[in-house]
């Protein structure tokens, strides 16, 4: 029931259905004068075009040239990148932390699907799904084999439940063999994956453009 | 609440299937849903604690077996409810039937930008945080019927305190009438074998965001 929730339960009649009601759910706010639909549509725009990995992957490459920022960012990730100007603010209590050969940091939330969207956009659907939710925590070699990752045996791998108000975006190791690359060249190196620690960054010769 | 929802360390799920390709939305009425859940969050009649807490109290038949954004729509239609917002009438009508109630704020274009970024969730306080980072300590055996941010794989367990993460708004109070009530926060770190036995993999440690009154000296 991951990855196609929508495929499995909503097919045919059953996605109308929901359509319908929430359709119907819009009108009533609507008419009431709680919420306002162009607005509405403004909010649907901004998390389809405006927010995405791509703006933790410029964070991601800014670390990685700049040893200075890595260490603010490690130190407060909120105040370091809020000083970057690519954002007008980030939500308080943004984490990073720093994955090298022996430690391998992972990010969940067993509880719901928090998830830091300023720096990674929406989240994914298996991020959300019961398979991640509920096996991260106990057996997550498991979970990166699912999705083709394999770990040195020896490394420490440490899974972060996000179960309060502070988020986590994952540093991952700088690929070898991009010395002088600019942050432009190394952010088309950063998944998004990389970034909850479910990836390992592409390497040079995988980077298309 | 010991619900369906607290899922860490539960077996029987499947793999993990990445989508390829996969679109923020995968129908107009996510994003619809999406937006109304942050636009309804402004008026300042619940938070998000609150919004959590009405998606775990749906029945867990249901909980499993909707898509993500139907879920958020059910809880979004029970917290209008519950706030009396709206009526059991109007959404099986598909309508209003009744003027709206007065709500502190509605979301504008200009206001707009500026709830995009998170709000802070820390507050300010006069006590001392009870722990220190190195502490050992036992996340409580509690089993509260309404909402907790208290996993259930890690109660009864003991960890160590590896960072205070300032005074927050405390879920448990909020979503039960107590107001913010806010309580320090750490991130308590635990060994695989304390949570999960003899066999668990040796190189994993997993930590939680824990309050401090989930919290007891080990």
């Amino acid at each position: 029931m991951s990855t196609h929730d929508h495929d499995d339960h909503e097919h045919g009649s059953e996605l109308s259905e929901t359509q319908l009601r929430v359709r119907a759910l819009e009108t009533i706010l609507t008419e009431k004068g709680y919420v306002d639909p162009a607005v509405l549509d403004l909010i649907v725009e901004h998390y389809e075009t405006k927010t995405g990995p791509h703006v933790g992957a410029r964070v991601i490459a800014k670390a990685w040239v700049d040893p200075e920022f890595k260490r603010a960012l490690l130190a407060d990730a909120t105040k370091a990148i809020g000083e970057l100007g690519l954002l007008s603010r980030v939500g308080d209590h943004l984490i990073a932390v720093e994955n090298t050969l022996r430690l391998h940091n992972m990010i969940v939330c067993t509880l719901c699907s928090c998830y830091p969207w300023e720096v990674l956009g929406l989240p994914p659907v298996w991020y959300k799904s019961a398979p991640y939710r509920s096996r991260a925590v106990m057996d997550p070699r498991g979970v990166l084999a699912d999705v083709g990752v394999t770990l040195p045996a020896e490394t420490v791998v440490r899974v972060w439940d996000s179960t309060a108000e502070t988020r986590f975006i994952v540093l991952p190791p700088r690929p070898a063999g991009t010395a002088g690359w600019t942050e432009e060249q190394l952010a088309a190196l950063v998944t998004r994956d990389c970034m909850i620690g479910t990836g390992l960054p592409r390497q040079p010769e995988e980077a298309s453009s | 609440m010991n619900g369906v929802h607290d899922m860490g360390g539960m077996h029987g799920f499947g793999k993990v299937e990445p989508e390829k390709d996969e679109h923020p939305f995968h129908a107009g009425w996510e994003g619809r849903v999406l937006a109304m859940q942050r636009a309804m969050t402004f008026t300042g009649e619940w938070n998000i604690d609150m919004s959590r807490a009405a998606q775990e109290r749906l029945p867990a038949k249901v909980y499993l077996s909707v898509s993500y954004y139907h879920r958020w729509a059910l809880g979004l239609e029970r917290n209008a409810l519950e706030k009396g917002l709206v009526d059991a009438d109007e959404l099986a009508a598909g309508r209003a039937l009744r003027p709206g109630k007065p709500v502190k704020r509605v979301l504008t274009k200009d206001e707009l930008p500026r709830t995009f970024t998170r709000g802070s969730f820390s507050r300010p306080t006069n006590t001392k945080a009870r722990f220190k980072p190195g502490d050992r300590v036992r996340a409580k055996n509690i089993n509260p019927p309404n909402h907790t941010r208290l996993p259930r794989y890690a109660r009864g367990h003991v960890g160590i305190v590896e960072a205070i993460r300032g005074c927050h708004v405390f879920p448990d109070s909020v979503t039960t009438g107590g107001g913010e009530n806010p309580q320090w926060l750490y991130t308590v770190v635990f060994d695989s074998h304390e949570l999960w036995g003899a066999t668990a993999d040796p190189t994993l440690k997993v930590s939680i965001e824990a309050f401090e009154p989930y919290l007891e000296p080990a």
